[in-house]
């Protein structure tokens, strides 16, 4: 009994070690936020100091373009999620209920797409993007992005819909209710928690995208991701400041994750009890 | 309220290089009455339901034809041939209370609200389910969502019933009051129906007619009665009856009306005689249900058609008493009255009601008994 009591006090230390090690960069950088440059950069770091608001001020001033930018990754975060959710119910709706031979393929492909680094795929886009002058544009990166995201939510999707007895859509079909309307009043209200955890994924890694962001826009398409980085100038490193635009980027994002945990959570052991 | 004719319906999934051997359902004919109650009933694999399936339109047909009502329906989908089917799983809507579930069909049809609101209600107090019109399926037990079901069923008015096997997940006891209580319903809607059941005690009891199938092929079709009566071949005759008939097989002797082994002597009379001596020596199947086997007492004098053997089992079922007999290499269950004292290992002298016996060809398994014809 007092063996396992020091075997739980030691594993519950190590858990808040990890815990701690995952966490500390992000309060690094929370504190770093309310630092003057010259703090930030200090070679012994200071856990305690006089905060200021002088980053978030700069941040944030006119001509920072904070809200270009931010608006610019609430449209292409939310438009993508939304065109890939339209496109990926009927797909996953297909393959759940009416499989074919090459259903089970089908799905492996469209995850299999994923295995490719994104950086392999770099310059056939890129080529194209220029001949469609799609560079710095804000619809052509939504589009990149709901393409990144379409496996992904295929697959939750598709998985969710696996769980709703066929039985439904055949009773539905049987009752007179149309392919929509089994959709619409039959399935869609089933698998409303999976759909919107699915979908909160989604949004979540298009807001967090950076590479695609960085590399095919410069400033009229651009998000948050590029207004981080564009505190890494030729000046040099400005810690303070890059910190406060990151806190400003992932705050939006960490808020709206908060409030959907309880949904979240939900959505990905949808099924798993019933 | 229709007839529903199934014309040479084939159902072939169509693998590579599938032909007519991997048929899901064969060559399927049955033209139903006005009203009828159809069971479809065979071992699991059998097809019954695959072929309730095409009825519905859940599933298409590879060739022949279905029609309602003089209305070919082959190519029709489910939503419009004016059908309700009742699922396994009931299939309940889980999201929508008993009532909506009820109603669902009626509101896509844009029945006005008022008309909903009656029709579910009177289903509802048919089924005995009108206090639960407004609960979750999940807060229902078994046998009302059981109700629920056949009452998304009957709300619609259809012209045609599908049920598959709607009492397979109920206890023993419900299944036996609800089976009796479809049996009603049917009497009072008078809507044709198909019924598929894995189960002969459910066929038996519930079907005006039974179809009783085997790979995907129809054995035989007939009234309960005659099904038990004069089953077409030994796995119709195997298949309807508990516990099972008992088969025997023998040489037809040189006076053709005997059949024997060396552990039995059965001689026939009248129609199963004749029957017999058109196939003289030849091999043949006897079959004998265990209530036409009777005790016979060892100073009894009788010896003719008499089966002599050793008692293995011993099961009393409180009316009677079934036991297992060992006839040679034959066991021969028998049904025997419960005051007679058996026990295992006892010497015992079986009587055969010759009359009752059943005679199939030994190679192709089919009767060689004419049925009178149906009434």
């Amino acid at each position: 009994m007092k063996d396992k009591s020091i075997g739980d006090t030691l594993l519950t230390a190590l858990a808040y070690f990890v815990a701690l090690v995952m966490f500390f960069p992000i309060l690094w950088m929370l504190l770093t936020a309310f630092k003057t440059e010259q703090n930030a950069f200090t070679i012994d770091p200071h856990f305690l100091f006089v905060p200021t608001l002088d980053s978030f001020r700069v941040a944030l001033e006119q001509g920072s373009g904070y809200l270009h930018y931010a608006l610019n990754s609430v449209v292409s975060a939310v438009v993508s999620t939304l065109v890939g959710l339209l496109l990926a119910i009927p797909a996953a709706y297909a393959m759940a209920f009416f499989p074919t031979k090459r259903t089970d393929f089908t799905l492996v492909w469209m995850v299999s797409t994923k295995f490719i680094p994104a950086v392999g795929v770099l310059i056939p886009i890129y080529l194209v993007y220029k001949q469609l002058g799609l560079l710095d544009n804000l619809a052509g990166l939504t589009l990149l992005f709901t393409a990144m995201n379409m496996p992904l939510l295929v697959w939750m999707v598709y998985s969710y819909f696996k769980d709703i007895p066929k039985d439904l859509v055949e009773a539905a079909d049987i009752d007179g209710a149309s392919t929509l309307q089994t959709m619409r009043k039959v399935i869609l209200p089933l698998a409303l928690p999976g759909i919107a955890s699915a979908g909160l994924l989604a949004l979540i890694l298009a807001w967090n995208e950076s590479f695609w962001s960085l590399t095919m826009t410069d400033h009229r398409a651009a998000t948050l991701a590029v207004y981080i980085a564009s505190f890494k100038s030729a000046e040099g490193l400005f810690w303070a400041k890059m910190s406060a635009a990151s806190v400003l980027t992932v705050a939006p994002i960490i808020v709206l994750g908060w409030f959907a945990q309880r949904q979240m959570v939900r959505g990905l052991t949808f099924g798993a009890v019933k | 309220m229709a007839i529903v004719e199934l014309k040479d319906v084939v159902k072939n999934y169509g693998g590579k290089g599938s032909d007519a051997a991997d048929n899901a359902v064969d060559s399927f004919n049955l033209t139903t009455k006005d009203g009828e109650f159809i069971v479809l009933v065979g071992p699991s694999g059998c097809g019954k339901t695959t072929t309730m399936r095409m009825i519905a339109g859940l599933e298409s047909i590879s060739s022949g034809s279905i029609s309602i009502d003089g209305r070919d329906v082959s190519q029709v989908a489910p939503k419009d041939r004016d059908i309700a089917m009742v699922f396994q799983s009931y299939a309940l809507y889980p999201h929508m209370s008993v009532f909506e579930n009820m109603a669902f069909a009626l509101r896509l049809k844009k029945i006005p609200d008022a008309e909903i609101t009656s029709r579910v209600q009177e289903a509802a107090k048919v089924l005995d389910i009108a206090h639960l019109l407004e609960r979750k399926p999940r807060a229902l037990s078994g046998g009302q969502r059981q109700r629920v079901a056949l009452g998304r069923a009957i709300v619609r008015q259809p012209q045609v019933f599908l049920m598959d096997e709607p009492l397979s997940n109920l206890d023993a006891k419900l299944r036996v009051d609800t089976r009796a209580e479809i049996v009603k319903l049917h009497r009072k809607l008078g809507v044709t129906t198909f019924y598929v059941t894995h189960d002969q005690v459910e066929a038996m009891t519930m079907g005006q007619r039974i179809v009783v199938m085997l790979n995907g092929k129809i054995q035989q079709i007939d009234t309960p009665q005659r099904l038990y009566e004069w089953p077409a071949n030994i796995f119709v005759a195997g298949f309807i009856g508990t516990p099972s008939m008992n088969f025997l097989r023998g040489r037809i002797g040189v006076d053709k009306r005997t059949l024997t082994d060396d552990h039995f002597s059965l001689t026939l009379t009248g129609a199963r005689g004749d029957a017999l001596a058109t196939h003289a020596g030849t091999e043949a199947v006897i079959g004998v249900r265990p209530e036409h086997l009777s005790y016979l007492a060892a100073d009894d004098p009788v010896n003719e058609n008499v089966l002599s053997g050793i008692v293995e089992v011993v099961e009393p079922l409180g009316s009677v008493t079934m036991i297992q007999v060992q006839v040679g290499p034959h066991r021969v269950t028998a049904q025997i009255e419960s005051h007679l004292t058996v026990a295992m290992g006892d010497a015992i002298r079986l009587r055969c009601r010759t009359d009752k016996l059943q005679v199939f060809n030994a190679t192709s398994e089919q009767s060689l008994l004419k049925a009178p014809a149906a009434a």
